[in-house]
């Protein structure tokens, strides 16, 4: 499909550096969780050496047509003879089985994780796979005067993402870090239209559950001398490139300071009808507050939205959950909150529920459940009280806190239990 | 039926359990912190350390050690959800 101030040509980048992507201005959502506003760009990257022409990630499969156009621009099949693999997502890999039929003798570079992705990506295609060699850290390819160098970069935001990087041109392929779906013919940050608000979206959908991983990659990469930045997705990021690196520190870097210094921190989260569940959360934190060395908050649902709550959740070590039960459910600020997670590392964190309940109290166990789901650990059964808890069910949500807190900082005394005794 | 003993060292719990039981059975039940993705042996989110007693599980299948060598597992790690207990005593935590 032709783009308005786009030839069907490849743009270049460095001199034997082509961009061969394609354009995907209206495109409105993207893998259902994300909002394009303008589309968003497929970028795939040629590198001329001497000796060969290497070819970094395609495009998606609908728009090969125009990739193998652009491709064709630069360079002839005959002279592919590494396709680099930064990333196997559909739309990074749609055009690669049709590139493996047209180029057979290039060898494919690709992450360690990546191998098990490439069989099942060619599955349909009955083909047996090209020859490939998994790659990691320092690992080269040698075009010719041209050295592709990898790094290895995993979870941004799959397993099997790595970076490479032309040495001699201080030009990084990143895959998907530093990306974002943002689409203008113009191609390079220096010429398109605004697109920090595309950048920062990216990062908080796609890179922030895996922010760990994002710091790995940055340190990694910090050291290089840098040219330009080449993303799988939006504008080339050829003028002060370095400053996206920082953007992505300070992004990756904990939004809130915490002045907890070496304490763990407990959030309790509640909503209440008629003040019984309000009482359970008091009465855990107050509880979880009687081990030296935890930090407990107290929230009631009612009383914010579900992205001041996400920011929360992600420093936290332990959640705690209450919900009354209304129609053998939990009610929908909880899970307004529970459902908002995908976009931070909830894995590991301690869990709990507890509630009160009129009838049947299904709400507890369902929390339990979601929590369990997210990779939350959910050591301590929760606590369910009919109606209005009195002074020894008080005593018992003092005790669930504090059990939550010993759990927090490791002051737990071994116990032995039976299989049989696990639900 | 001859029983074994896993610790689940994250969470202070030790739960004595028949032979022929999977890591799986048993540390979602008593809430460890491993987690589960696949639970097939492929996706390798359960890797799990094996501090003590490696030897009282059975050995990795062919799939297993396959994932296990494709993430770059080091020594001692096991994926729960293909681990089988023996009996004896065994300590995990998740990796």
């Amino acid at each position: 499909m032709p783009v308005a101030g786009l030839t069907d040509g490849a743009v270049e980048i460095a001199p034997g550096v082509h961009w061969v992507g394609a354009l995907d201005p209206h495109l409105r959502s993207f893998d259902i969780i994300l909002k394009t506003a303008n589309g968003t760009s497929y970028n795939s990257y040629v590198v001329r050496g001497e000796r060969g022409v290497a070819v970094i990630d395609t495009v998606k499969e609908s728009f090969a047509e125009t990739f193998f156009t652009r491709l064709e621009s630069v360079a002839r099949y005959d002279e592919i003879t590494t396709i680099v693999l930064n990333h196997l997502e559909p739309d990074h890999s749609g055009a690669l089985p049709e590139l493996l039929k047209r180029a057979p003798q290039a060898k494919v570079y690709l992450s360690s994780r990546a191998q098990m992705m490439l069989k099942a990506l060619l599955k349909p295609s009955g083909e047996k796979p090209p020859e490939y060699i998994p790659v990691t850290t320092d690992d080269e390819v040698d075009l010719g005067g041209r050295t592709l160098r990898f790094l290895h970069t995993p979870y941004l935001h799959w397993p099997d993402t790595q970076c490479t990087y032309l040495v001699e041109d201080g030009i990084l392929f990143s895959g998907d870090i530093f990306g974002c779906h943002f689409c203008d013919a113009r191609l390079f940050n220096d010429r398109v239209g605004d697109f920090r608000f595309s950048f920062e979206y990216y990062y908080a959908h796609i890179m922030r559950p895996f922010r760990e991983h994002v710091l790995d990659a940055v340190a990694l990469i910090e050291p290089l001398e840098l040219s330009t930045l080449c993303p799988a997705h939006g504008p080339i990021l050829r003028t002060q490139p370095r400053d996206y690196l920082h953007r992505y520190r300070e992004l990756a870097t904990p939004r809130l300071f915490n002045e907890a210094h070496g304490e763990k921190t407990l959030v309790v989260f509640y909503i209440s009808a008629y003040g019984n569940t309000r009482r359970m959360a008091e009465a855990l934190a107050a509880g979880a507050e009687r081990i030296e060395g935890v930090r407990v908050s107290l929230y009631d649902l009612e009383g914010g939205e579900a992205g001041v709550f996400t920011d929360l959740i992600e420093e936290a070590d332990g959640l705690a959950f209450g919900s009354p039960t209304i129609n053998a459910d939990a009610v929908k600020p909880v899970w307004d909150v529970l459902s908002s997670l995908t976009t931070v590392n909830v894995k590991g964190k301690l869990g709990a529920a507890f509630g009160s309940y009129g009838w049947s109290g299904e709400a507890v166990r369902l929390i339990e459940d979601r929590l369990r789901g997210l990779k939350l650990r959910v050591p301590v059964e929760g606590l369910r009280i009919k109606l209005v808890p009195d002074t020894g069910e008080l005593d018992a949500c003092r005790d669930l806190g504090e059990q939550l807190a010993r759990h927090l900082t490791g002051r737990l005394e071994t116990r032995v239990i039976d299989m049989a005794e696990l639900a | 039926m001859p029983k074994a003993k896993v610790t689940f060292q994250d969470i202070g719990v030790a739960v004595t359990v028949p032979a022929g039981t999977r890591l799986i059975e048993v540390s979602e039940k008593v809430g460890a912190g491993i987690t589960y993705g696949c639970r097939e042996g492929e996706c390798c989110t359960c890797l799990t350390k094996v501090i003590e007693g490696g030897e009282n599980l059975a050995p990795p299948s062919v799939l297993e050690d396959q994932v296990l060598k494709d993430n770059m597992a080091p020594r001692g790690h096991r994926l729960a959800c293909q681990a089988q207990i023996l009996g004896g005593e065994i300590v995990v935590k998740p990796a």
